[in-house]
């Protein structure tokens, strides 16, 4: 698929939906908030202030403060670099790990598809949180270990889809005719096969990226993620379910967070694939 | 058909062995034993400690070892609940897991379908426009954020229901909704694409022209030629409600086997990690089965190969 039919068919999904531009918006929104925490936030999101312990929002503090007299709004932003990277690194790498992989298994076929296949079936017999975890317990809690283990599980999915797509291609008379003028494989995978997936893996890469950023703050949350004194938005989570009782601003302000970009996210996937999947397109109605 | 179950059956057989070994190579290749503690231990009690959990054979007996017991429903002594058997734990937890599961399908089927039939009744109207943002945003959910409303809602500001533990039918529903709903949107959406489907087919035309209702068409004859995506969904729904049970019981302090499990990660408790490992692959696999009998009983096509 050209970038010029994919750009003209993702704008003209988003001018009659409100929801996809919102949506985009939104994610917007989060990214700038990610890059621009230093200048954006008011206070040092570690810094502790014993006068100020667990106020509710004010003017003073916008969305109140935690236990250590932590400003949460500051905290929140800084939470949104840790969530939004994790998010966007994992679903970038498990794209080209997946790509690449799929790519070659579908374009060799024969067993050795048949072989690549079967080990990516062992990945998926098991639920994605139960392989990560367990891939943590070796590799280490943290940034790194996180990033490694969502990556490590989630190429499966994008190397299965890819292989399909690469197999419908990999039959297509042009493909041969480019075979017949003597072009080498690597040409052939790169320059005429793989360029007709970029609508297909856009999608993919729009519903990695909340999947990530979900797992990510469910790990945290159960005290199996990112260490402190880094916070992400799902310890922040963590934080506030401990003092939800009479502080609730604590655990609403970063479940907004979390829920809102992963709707937003979830919500311009569903509109980028209505646009670029024609087999998806809304028939009826 | 007994014969198709069979071979199903068997089938599950060396996905578990590639599970119990893998398991068992991941263990063995983590940093850090379960006896590292920050004052170590003098190399005669160590040396002790690791002739009892024979760990000081080498590897390949390990396994062998771990094998042999894994056959007799031996999944080793626990290193961190001194004189307690993993089999035990497992023994102990196992249920109440099962029964928040349970309970977690029956809200994610039940309402699923309902609200997928409702969004079909008048297809591409404001309710079904709703219900389908409503739906999405039930996938988008994180468990702990769905448990967190619900708790702040039902249990602290309206005191319907206990915020935490498991102590009776009053306890359930919370952690059940917690871990049913988000799975109910997911099965909402796939009914109503699929009801969207069946209704567009001839013999739907046909039932109206024979001069049906509606509502005995969509329920009659729509309805029963719907489904079959919803089942092929139960297999990966099982995947989804142990993982979520991580998260609802972590949270609601349940005494349930993904508490024990989180807990069993953070104190490196492996040969817990591991028998709760393998008892959750063996759950999704009998529920793949489960749901690979209902699709051949369901559609006989399915049946000869």
């Amino acid at each position: 698929m050209k970038l010029e039919i994919i750009w003209e068919r993702v704008w003209g999904g988003f001018k009659p939906d409100l929801l996809m531009l919102g949506s985009g918006l939104a994610i917007l929104g989060v990214c700038g908030m990610a890059i621009l925490a230093p200048w954006l936030a008011p206070y040092s999101f570690e810094a502790q202030d014993n006068s100020v312990i667990l106020q509710v929002p004010s003017s003073e503090h916008w969305m109140g403060t935690d236990r250590l007299g932590r400003d949460l709004y500051s905290r929140l932003l800084y939470g949104a670099r840790i969530s939004v990277a994790i998010g966007m690194l994992t679903a970038l790498a498990a794209l080209v790990l997946g790509t690449l992989y799929g790519a070659i298994s579908g374009y060799i076929g024969g067993r050795v598809d048949n072989w690549m296949m079967r080990c990516v079936d062992i990945v998926y017999a098991l639920p994605d949180l139960l392989l990560i975890i367990l891939i943590m317990v070796i590799l280490g809690r943290g940034f790194l270990g996180i990033f490694l283990a969502l990556t490590l599980v989630s190429w499966v999915t994008v190397a299965r889809i890819i292989r399909g797509e690469v197999l419908k291609y990999r039959e297509q008379s042009y493909v041969e005719a480019a075979r017949a003028l003597g072009a080498g494989h690597q040409r052939i995978l790169f320059r005429h096969i793989l360029p007709n997936t970029l609508g297909p893996l856009i999608v993919i890469l729009t519903f990695r990226i909340p999947a990530a950023i979900l797992a990510e703050s469910t790990l945290s949350f159960v005290g199996l993620g990112i260490t402190p004194p880094l916070a992400s938005w799902g310890t922040l989570a963590n934080e506030g379910w401990a003092a939800m009782k009479f502080y609730p601003h604590l655990i609403v302000f970063p479940s907004l967070f979390i829920f809102s970009t992963i709707l937003a996210f979830n919500f311009l996937g569903d509109g980028l694939r209505d646009a670029l999947d024609p087999r998806n397109r809304r028939t009826a109605g | 058909m007994i014969r198709f179950v069979l071979k199903r059956f068997l089938w599950g057989i060396p996905v578990l062995l590639v599970v119990a070994t893998l398991t068992f190579i991941l263990m063995q290749v983590v940093p850090g034993g379960p006896f590292d503690k920050e004052k170590p231990l003098p190399p005669e009690i160590k040396a002790n400690v690791e002739a009892k959990y024979h760990l000081d054979k080498p590897i390949w007996q390990q396994y062998l070892l771990y094998l042999k017991a894994l056959l007799r429903g031996d999944l080793g002594p626990s290193y961190k609940y001194l004189g307690r058997d993993v089999a035990d734990i497992i023994r102990d937890t196992l249920p109440v897991s099962l029964q928040l599961g349970l309970l977690a399908l029956l809200v994610a089927i039940a309402s699923g379908l309902v609200l997928g039939i409702l969004a079909v009744v008048r297809p591409y109207s404001w309710i079904d426009r709703t219900g389908m943002i409503l739906a999405t945003a039930g996938i988008s959910i994180p468990n702990f954020v769905m448990g967190a409303l619900l708790v702040l809602f039902l249990a602290h500001m309206y005191k319907f229901f206990p915020p935490a533990l498991w102590e009776g039918w009053r306890h359930t529903i919370l952690p059940a909704l917690t871990l049913g709903l988000g799975p109910a949107a997911f099965i909402a959406r796939l009914m109503r694409a699929s009801l969207l489907e069946t209704l567009h087919q001839d013999f739907v035309r046909t039932a109206r022209s024979k001069g049906l209702g509606e509502g005995a068409i969509l329920l009659k004859h729509v309805l029963k030629n719907s489904v079959m995506p919803v089942v092929t969904f139960l297999g990966p729904l099982a995947a989804t409600l142990v993982t979520g049970s991580f998260i609802v019981e972590y949270i609601f302090s349940i005494p349930g086997m993904g508490k024990f499990f989180i807990t069993a990660v953070t104190n490196r408790d492996y040969p817990l990690i591991m028998g709760v490992t393998l008892v959750y692959s063996a759950l999704i696999l009998a529920a793949n089965l489960i749901v690979d009998i209902a699709y051949a009983y369901l559609d006989p096509r399915v049946r000869v190969e």
